[in-house]
Order: C-alpha cells, then structure tokens, then sequence
C-alpha cells in the first residue's frame, strides 16, 4: 500500500513559516499564525537588585552543595555504620545510611537547583526559531548514491559471478553454528531427571524443623507439618536441588473426611503427604487451611483440595498435586512406599 | 500439681470438686489447717471453674452449647484446651459478632485475665487439651533468633509474608498481622490453630523452636524492629517499593520537571 | 600560508588557554565543524519534554552505582555461613552472593545507600520510560520521521526490564529466587523446548549452582551493553530529527521554537541530572527498598506470602495470575497452555503497542513528515487504543497484586481474580469507547471556543432583561493554537474500474483500510474543525456576545 491510492488534498499541507512577529492579524483568515509573540522581559532582565538577588540565591545554592558533600564525608568518619537512630515518621534507621543519603542528596540537589536557577532568571529567555531541513535526501543526491553503489556492485561483479555469491552467503550463514554448537555444554540434557525425586521405598519422612523421623502420633490433625526425605542435610551440595522437586506437606484428616478412594489408600490413619511444589510454576504451596482443607499457592494463588485428591479448585495450576505413598515402617516411623508415580512441580512437554 | 491437673480432668472430678466444696463451706476451720495447701487448691479451682461456667453460659453457650457440645453456630469446645481459650477471648475473637465475614477477626477483648483464667479452667474441665503457655515458654531467653527466622520461613511466612505482615487466603480470608500481637497468643496460637489455621503441635513444632519463632518475629516486626534503610512501606515487598516509586519517586521528578522547563515570571507590563 | 601563520602567531601566547586546547582538538577531531550546527542547537521547553531525560539520568546513576557495587558483590552459589552483623541471619547457611549482599548492605559504609539507589533508580527509570513511552504515543511524536526512534525507545522498555529482572535475582534472596523458579516454570512451558532451555539456562536442574553467576554477566554486561548502544542511537536521532513541539504562535512543521543548548538548555539539562540523582539519593536515605536481610536465603522448599516480581514485571505476574489452568495432554506429551499461553500474551501486548505507529501510517497513508504534536483529543481513535492498550497494562498490574488487593480492601482474592479475568477483556473496550467519546466531546469544546470565545463565568442582564454569559473573543494566537491541528479524510476504497475501464480487482487489505480509516477519520470519528466561514458568519453575525 502506498501513498499514491490517497488523493493529494487529504494530506496535511505544508504548514506556513513562522512570520517573525506580524501584528496586523490577517483579515482573510483569522486562524493564521500570527507568528512568535514579542520577548516580554523578566524582573531580572530591568532590575538590576532581582538579578542580583538571583545570583545570591544560585550561589547559596552552590555553597549549601558543598556544606552537604563536607558533612558527607564527615558522616562517613564519623558515624559508626552500625549505630541506628528513631527518625520520625521513618522508624528505627541507620544513622549512617540516613546521614550519608540526605548529605548526597542535599549536595547534588542544590547543584541541579543552582543551575536551573541561573539557567530560568540570569541567562537569556528569548525564544528562538531554527528551520529543519527535510531529512529525506535530494533526487540529485539520491540518483549519485544509486550509481555509486551500482557501480561498486557492477565492479564485484556479485551478480554475474553466481557461484562467488552463493558460497559466500553459504559460508556466512554456517559460521554462527559455531557459536550455537558452544552453547551445548551450558547444561546437562534433561533425561528423566525431572520425573523422579530423592524419594524411594523405605525412605522415612523427616520433620524439617526437628531433623527427626516423625511418628504417626506426631501428626494431629489440623496440623501441618513439613518433611524431607531421611539422608538430606542442609549442608549438603546438592541440598537446594533434591528439596527443589522432593518438599514434603504432611497433613492429618479424619479418614472419613477423605473424598478421594486412592488418597484414602496412599495414606496411614488419615495421614497424607503430598509434594510442596506447586503444580504450577514450582512454588512451595503450603497456605493450608484446616478448616477447609484448601491449600493456596501464595504466588498465583492456585488452590488445591486436600481433601479430594489435591485436585484444582481454583487459580492456574493445571493438574493435582502429586501425593506420595506413606506406610509405617518396623520401628513405628512414617515412610515413603516409592517415589511419587508422577512429576513433580511444573508441568512440561515430555510430561504426557 | 501434674497429679493434680491430670485429675482434675477426671470425668468425676466435677463431682469430688462439689463434694469438696460442700465440705469446705460446711466444715470448721481446723478442718481445712491441716489438709494442706492442695485442698485448698482444689477448692478454689472448682471455684474458678464454677464461674467460668456462669461467664460461659452467657458469653459462649449459645452458639457452643450448653456443655460446650457444639452447635450449627459453633464447634465444640471439648478437648480444645484451656490454651485456645486463653487466645480466642484473649484476642477478642470470640464472643464473636452474630454475622461474620468471611473469618472471626481480632478486636477489643472485653474480658479481664482472671475471667479468661475462669473460662479457660471450665472448658480444659471439660476434655483435655492444650494448656496455658508459662512466660518461661515463650520468653525470649534462650531462644535462638537465627533459627527462629528459618523455622519462621519454613513454617509460618508462606501466610503470615516474610516479616509476619500477613497475606491472603482464599474467600477473603486472610493471614492476619503478627506485629504487636502479644508473645501468650503467638504461641497459642501455633499450638491450637485457630480458625482455618494449622496447628504445630509439640510434636512436630518443638517447645524450643516456638520459643525461637517467636523471638525472630519480635526482632523483625515490632515496633522496636530496625529498618536499616528507613521507611519499611509495610513490610510488603514489590508491590508498595513499586507504586512507592511511581508516586513519590516519579511524581517528585515530574514535579522538578515542570519547574525546570516553567516560564520565568514575567516584569509586570507597564 | 598566510592561515598557517596567524594560528602560530596566536599559539605564541596570545590565544587563551581554552582556544589553544580546543584548536588542538579541532586539527584531530574537526570539533569546529561539529559545533557549528549544535552548540546554539534549539531545544523546547515542556516539563514532559523531559520524561525522556528522567530515563537518561536514572540509567546513568544506575550505571554508576552499579560499577560501585561489583566492587563487592560475589556472583556466586557457593554455600557458606553467615557471621555478618545481622543477628537475625547468624550462622544461617546460605550463597555466597546472599552474603555478599548482606555485607555490602550491613559492613560497608555507605553499601546499603548505594543498594538503595541503584534499586530506587531501576524502579524510576522504568517507570520514567513507561510515562515517556505514553507521552510519545499519545502526542504522535512516533509518526514519520521518528518510526525508527520509537522502536529503540521501545526495545530499552523491554531490555531495562529484562535487566532488571536479572538484576533483582542476584541477591538470591527467598523473594527473588521465588520469581526465578517461575521462571524455570514458565520455560518449561514451552513447547519441545522448554525442558532442555531450562537446562541450559540453571545448568541442570533447577535451581543448580549456575544462575547468579549467568545472570550477573547478563545483567551487568550484555543488556546493558546494548542499552547504552539504543540509548547512544536514540539520542543522536533526537538530535538529528529536532525535537517536536505542540503547535502555537510562530511554531511551524519547519521550524523549531525554544531554547539554544548553550547556555540555556545545557544548565537546564545538567542541572536537572543533579536534581534526579539527588531527589533519589534523598529517597535512599529515607526508605527502604528489597530489604533482603529480612527475605531470608532462598531455599526452593520456602516461600513468603506477597511474592511479586518488581513493577514492571507486574504486569506479566498479573497475566499469569489471572489465566485459568488449561493443560492438554496428548500422545505423552503435555501442552501447559495455563503458562504458555500468558507467556504469549506478554509478547503480544507489548508488540501490540511497538507496531502502532506502522499501523497508524498505513491506515492513513500520510507519508510526510511531522514535527508539530498532536493533542490527544484530537486523534480519538489513537488515543482510543492507547488507553486501552493502558487499561490491559493496568488490569495486568492488579493482577499480579490482586493477594494485597483482597488484604488491603477486604475483598476475596477469587473475587479479584474474576473480576480481573473479566477486564482483560472487558476493560480495553470500555476505555475505547469512553476515551473516544471524551475527546470528541473535548473537540467540540474547542470548536466552541473558537467560534463564540471564551466563557468568562460573567453574567450580565442586558435591557431588555435577558440574562447572559460574557463571552471574550479568543486571542488570534490562542484562535490559531486551536484550529492548527491537520484533519484528514477516509480513505476511500479506489475506482472499481482502472483507467482503461477494464475491472480491476480490490484487494482485501485495501477494502480494511478503506474500513479503518473510516473509523479513524469517518463522520462522527472527528468533529470537523471550525471553519473561517462559520468563525466570520458568527463574529459578524449577531454582536456576540
């Protein structure tokens, strides 16, 4: 599409020049640009104490900068950085961060103010106009480039010799490869890594806050209690990576209270575990209301029914929460039958 | 006073206690010198349940049922301990307005401590439950502060946010304000969940750990609490740094640009 | 000869100091030549003229304060214990890069100020871009020949907040980590891709001992390399096209009206660096900004409640928000579209708002060139999409605060996300329509204006007893501001018959813009502006009141 299915009178038409200043108006046309009002002079243009009252004030202005970037420095020496003042309404503050921000801030302040000042009262208002130029270039100018590139082309000779052409852009084209094939080794391959988690048949739950193996008598219900697979400890390397896909939310209902036939199963005398990565994105959900028993992610606020099979009630999760198998073991401790039967935590392609 | 307490919620108990009574107010004097200082105990623990029974047949019984069954208005009260008491009316959450909300939220208590004590004493007669936590409990001796802020993180911030500023639940329930909310209830409230809070019972939230919680959130959010970097704009993250910055912060910008770029004042013309 | 002989007479000692340094540089750097046309360069003075140079200034005090800061920040996963001197962290086990965080905020005299500036300066200068970004928009200074201009303005909106993102998640504290797992999530998302993306990205799983140290390169070389490349380029067009100005007395499409960079615009323009880095210093002293120290270490099994990214990622956090949870599995493969579609959307929105100008320029086939701004109201239908394009921005924003929403109002967070959910779409439709009708309705304000003056709020009762409004003629110069703007006409669909009277077949893209260009310029689109036969008719007319 082009300008040329436009007929030339619905384009705006070049706007008139700016006529200096041209006090008869135009009886013709009274919207007519009457051109640049005259320059009205400001006090300090006619009066010489205003001007000189304006140059006091900038240079106040500059010296209270360099009051401020002295006490800068002194509050630098000064102020141990771990003293705290009360500053009303801020609270209990660094005394140091307060003073060393109000004395930078003064300081650079009042230089942009004395400037602006000077700028607004002491140096000249009078408006001026500059012409523009169009930005598109002269036929002339136009026509030279053109030939000039015509004839820098005809001397490669790109077009007549094919061959040149068609290896080069090949060669251009397959160099980045390189670039991209370095890329490979940024990462591991996924695999199956993202179906499975560090939890396995036997495996006890060990409470977070305790680092002890919980008891089935441990968990009341109404409570909510958060678990790890036994042998994970913080200070492992690998710590931040097992909890990310194998956080554990174990929760107690009464048995009759559970709606869904295979978490009845999955669970020991009404206990239930499900994973603590959200199906959604991978936050740990954990807002559990007892009376309800929804539990709420606090970053897109999926929630999920705990009491039916952790399924979606509201919010962007896609699918339930996977629940985790639990059974007693031989010393009386809360176990893991396996591993969760489905990925944990975001949902993604190969998930199926 | 373990042997005691653990009688005391002995379903006879109520009748010994009377019995007591009628022998305490019938009795001489010498009677009661020598019986020590556990009968006297006992008496005036069935007093105190006594009354609590009077405040609660007219704050309580009509909604939790005359023996603190329960009702449709109201869940039963047996087993829910003298601690949950001690926090619902300490609180002001219960005696709890006729039409609710969405949840019972915390107001002016219009009870004193010795008739919470009474209230208390009558529903922990009624089934056992959760005491009163002594100050030694939630005290901030011996707690640990750093630990208290894992387990915070761990087990509280995902509702109560990273500061115990409080959050949204589902319905238009929320996650109420921790600060200034007084260490008794704190950890009351963390054994007994109120409301459609969990509970963490001891055996999964140790004494200790509740004590070191509770000293974190004393630490980073009272009015005591040290903000370094000043005002702290609610504790609640983006969301108030973020209009914080469009108004304050570019609003003053804005109105430093309209300075700059104003015309002078004009002479007057003459 | 005699050239070469008067400058070395002057460089015996009788040229200044300056001059000599300057002629110096001029036989290397042609300075001269430079000067010449920019030193008395015109600038106009508007306040919103400078929205730009809050960008400029903040992005220039991020830079600096950032350099200050990788002065002491460790980029790195590494696990260690905290022996710093916040006791609420003591012996917590945590990265290298929290602690590092935690030091310059805690030990380093004058740390925590420079933290806080450099946040408070992220948060402004995208903010700043924002309002920027809407100024050009809806005063159409994005038409030719600024097209160009607008899509790097643009691309440092969307690379600042790339950037900042980058930059928010290097503390690895529990809120930031929060917003990079769902970046791993919303990765995953993706089509065949996602999982080995994200492997790519973490190095393996998430979260891995990778990332700090990836986004640190990102956030402080690559996007900002870029940026200050766009922000160079943006400036030097700014330059060379001259700036725009709004129409008035001796203000023409071919000239420029304000004020020389030297002296003026210079003190202007420096002093006002000095004022923005110093309003935000002020705000670093008095309030704080990602107190991380309070966040705690990320962990991925913990998480606090009012997760949300910083603002500009608001909008993003809100189209997740919001979006039902649709997942479709087939043939053992899974389409998480309850992610990938608002991922989507994100993209979409904002190029929605990128190509405007080039839809704009093909509706109405006006291919001159235009210095003089438009007011708003008189584009309606600009302006029209413009405050819808805001109002799904904003409906965004609530969104992704839609938990503080509910809190702060009492409301149920599930009643705020349908309400949300249903002004996605709602919402642009009804600011449309309303902004439409209010700019026509200013636009007859004005013809009013124009032909029977000003209301003066002055009643008088005349002879006979009539009451009236005094109405005072406007000014010639206030006449001309009024009635200067350009209105077009609809495209029509061409001759259905070419010259040769053959038929000729309309294409269909030509039929849409006939259709656009009528919403755009059509009957009832625009109030036709005042003519000098009605203004005369009227004026001579009755004595006018």
């Amino acid at each position: 599409m082009s300008s040329q299915d436009i007929p030339e009178e619905n384009l705006p038409a070049e706007q008139g020049h700016a006529h200096g200043a041209v006090d008869v108006a135009d009886e013709r046309d009274p919207f007519t640009d009457p051109g640049l009002p005259p320059h009205e002079h400001r006090i300090q243009d006619i009066d010489e104490r205003a001007a000189k009252r304006s140059e006091r004030v900038v240079a106040l202005l500059f010296t209270i900068s360099m009051l401020a970037t002295v006490g800068f420095i002194a509050s630098y020496v000064t102020i141990p950085h771990d003293k705290s003042i009360f500053v009303f309404p801020l609270g209990h503050i660094s005394a140091l961060n307060f003073a060393l921000g109000m004395t930078l801030g003064t300081a650079l302040f009042c230089i942009g103010a004395g400037a602006v000042h000077w700028a607004r009262t002491l140096m000249s208002d009078v408006e001026v106009a500059d012409e523009r130029h169009a930005i598109s270039a002269e036929p002339e100018v136009k026509a030279k480039v053109l030939a000039d590139f015509k004839q820098g082309a005809k001397e490669s000779a790109i077009g007549r010799r094919k061959l040149i052409r068609n290896t080069m852009f090949g060669a251009l084209t397959l160099v980045p490869l390189s670039g991209v094939v370095l890329l490979r080794d940024l990462g591991p391959l996924p695999g199956t890594s993202l179906r499975h988690t560090a939890w396995s048949k036997g495996k006890l739950l060990v409470n977070m806050n305790t680092n002890e193996p919980l008891r089935p008598s441990d968990v009341a219900v109404g409570s909510l209690t958060f678990a790890k697979p036994e042998g994970v400890e913080e200070d492992q390397e690998d710590f931040q990576n097992v909890m990310a896909k194998a956080a554990l939310m174990i929760i107690r209902l009464q048995p009759d209270n559970i709606k869904d036939k295979r978490e009845l199963e999955w669970s020991h005398e009404g206990i239930v575990a499900y994973s603590k990565i959200c199906t959604h994105v991978g936050c740990p959900i954990s807002l559990y209301e007892q009376q309800t028993h929804h539990v709420l992610c606090p970053c897109h606020q999926s929630t999920f029914d705990l009491s039916d099979g952790a399924r979606v009630i509201f919010g962007p999760a896609g699918h339930a929460l996977p629940q985790l198998r639990i059974g007693v073991s031989e010393e009386g401790y809360l176990q893991a039958l396996g591993d969760f039967e489905e990925p944990v935590g975001p949902a993604f392609w190969e998930r199926g | 006073m373990k042997k005691l307490s653990a009688r005391r919620r002995h379903p006879l108990a109520a009748v010994v206690v009377l019995l007591l009574a009628l022998v305490g107010t019938g009795g001489a004097y010498a009677f009661l010198a020598p019986a020590g200082k556990a009968q006297a105990d006992e008496t005036s623990q069935s007093l105190t349940i006594e009354e609590g029974q009077k405040l609660y047949s007219v704050g309580c019984a009509s909604c939790h049922g005359t023996k603190g069954q329960g009702s449709s208005d109201g869940p039963s009260l047996v087993g829910v301990g003298a601690a949950a008491v001690d926090f619902q009316v300490g609180t002001g959450r219960m005696p709890a307005a006729t039409s609710q909300g969405p949840q019972v939220v915390k107001k002016k208590n219009i009870y004193t401590q010795a008739q919470i004590d009474q209230l208390a004493a009558y529903i922990a007669s009624l089934g056992a439950g959760p005491e009163v936590p002594t100050s030694e409990q939630y005290g901030a001796d011996g707690a640990d502060i750093a630990k208290g802020g894992e387990l915070f993180r761990t087990n509280c911030a995902q509702c109560h946010n990273f500061v115990g500023a409080g959050g949204a639940l589902t319905k238009g329930k929320f996650a109420p304000n921790l600060e200034g909310v007084a260490p008794k209830h704190i950890y009351e409230a963390m054994q007994t969940g109120p409301q459609n809070m969990p509970s963490f019972p001891d055996t999964t939230l140790t004494e200790k750990n509740k004590k070191d919680i509770i000293a974190y959130i004393d630490a980073v959010n009272s009015p005591n609490t040290e903000n370094p970097g000043g005002l702290d704009l609610g504790g609640l993250g983006p969301v108030s740094e973020g209009l914080f910055a469009w108004i304050f912060g570019l609003g003053a910008l804005i109105a430093v640009a309209v300075w700059v770029a104003a015309r002078t004042a004009k002479a007057k013309k003459s | 000869m005699s050239t070469s002989e008067t400058s070395e007479s002057r460089a015996r000692g009788k040229a200044p100091a300056g001059e000599r340094v300057a002629d110096w540089a001029d036989g290397r750097l042609g300075i001269y030549s430079l000067a010449k046309s920019n030193m008395r360069k015109i600038f106009p003075d508007h306040w919103s003229f400078m929205l730009g140079e809050v960008c400029m200034y903040s992005f220039i005090i991020i830079i600096l304060t950032g350099v200050y800061l990788t002065l002491f920040f460790h980029p790195s996963m590494n696990e260690v214990e905290y022996h710093g001197s916040y006791v609420p962290l003591q012996g917590q086990l945590m990265s290298e890069a929290f602690n590092s965080t935690l030091h310059i905020s805690f030990d380093v005299r004058g740390g925590l100020l420079i933290r806080q500036i450099h946040h408070w300066a992220a948060l402004i200068f995208l903010a700043g871009m924002f309002v920027h970004m809407m100024r050009v928009f809806f005063t159409g200074a994005f038409r030719k020949p600024r097209e160009i201009n607008w899509l790097f303005g643009f691309l440092l909106f969307v690379l600042g907040m790339f950037t900042g993102f980058t930059g928010y998640s290097l503390p690895d504290d529990l809120l930031s980590g929060t917003g990079v797992r769902f970046t791993e999530g919303a990765i995953l998302s993706m089509p065949i891709v996602g999982s080995y993306i994200s492997f790519f990205l973490f190095g393996g799983e998430f979260p891995g001992h990778d990332f700090v140290a990836r986004f640190y390169s990102i956030h402080i070389l690559l996007l900002p390399g870029i940026m200050l490349g766009l922000m160079v380029g943006h400036l030097i067009l700014v330059f060379y096209h001259k700036h725009t100005q709004f129409a008035g007395p001796g203000k023409t499409n071919n000239n420029v009206v304000g004020m020389p960079l030297l002296p003026v615009y210079m003190a202007k323009a420096g002093g006002f660096f000095f004022l923005v880095f110093g309003v935000i210093a002020a705000i670093a002293a008095t309030t704080q900004i990602n107190p991380i120290w309070a966040m705690g270490p990320y962990r991925p099994d913990q998480v606090s409640t009012g997760a949300q990214p910083d603002w500009y990622m608001g909008f993003a956090e809100g189209l997740i928000r919001y979006m039902p949870g649709w997942e479709i599995n087939f043939w053992g493969h899974t389409l998480v579209l309850g992610v990938f579609i608002p991922l989507v959307l994100f993209g979409v929105v904002l190029a929605a708002i990128a190509v405007y100008p080039f839809i704009e320029s093909w509706v109405t086939g006006d291919k001159s060139e235009h210095h003089i701004l438009d007011r708003p109201r008189n584009a309606p239908t600009r302006t029209g999409f413009g405050v819808a394009w805001v109002t799904v921005y904003m409906v965004g924003l609530i969104g992704g605060g839609n938990d503080l929403i509910a809190t702060h109002f009492h409301l149920s967070i599930n009643d705020v996300t349908w309400f949300v959910r249903i002004f996605f779409f709602a919402g642009p439709v009804i600011a449309f329509i309303v902004t439409k009708r209010i700019c026509l309705g200013l636009q007859r304000r004005d013809k009013e204006k124009v032909l029977h003056g000003r209301e003066t709020g002055i009643i008088k009762r005349l002879p006979h007893g009539e009451f009236i409004e005094v109405h005072e003629p406007l000014s010639q110069e206030q006449l001309h501001t009024l009635t200067a703007h350009h209105q077009y006409e609809p495209a029509q669909v061409g001759p259905a018959v070419d010259e040769n009277g053959v038929e000729r077949k309309i294409k269909g893209s030509e039929k849409l813009r006939a259709k656009l260009s009528n919403a755009y310029y059509g009957e009832d689109n625009q109030i036709p502006k005042p003519t000098v036969e009605e203004y005369k008719e009227i004026t001579s007319g009755h004595g006018h009141h």
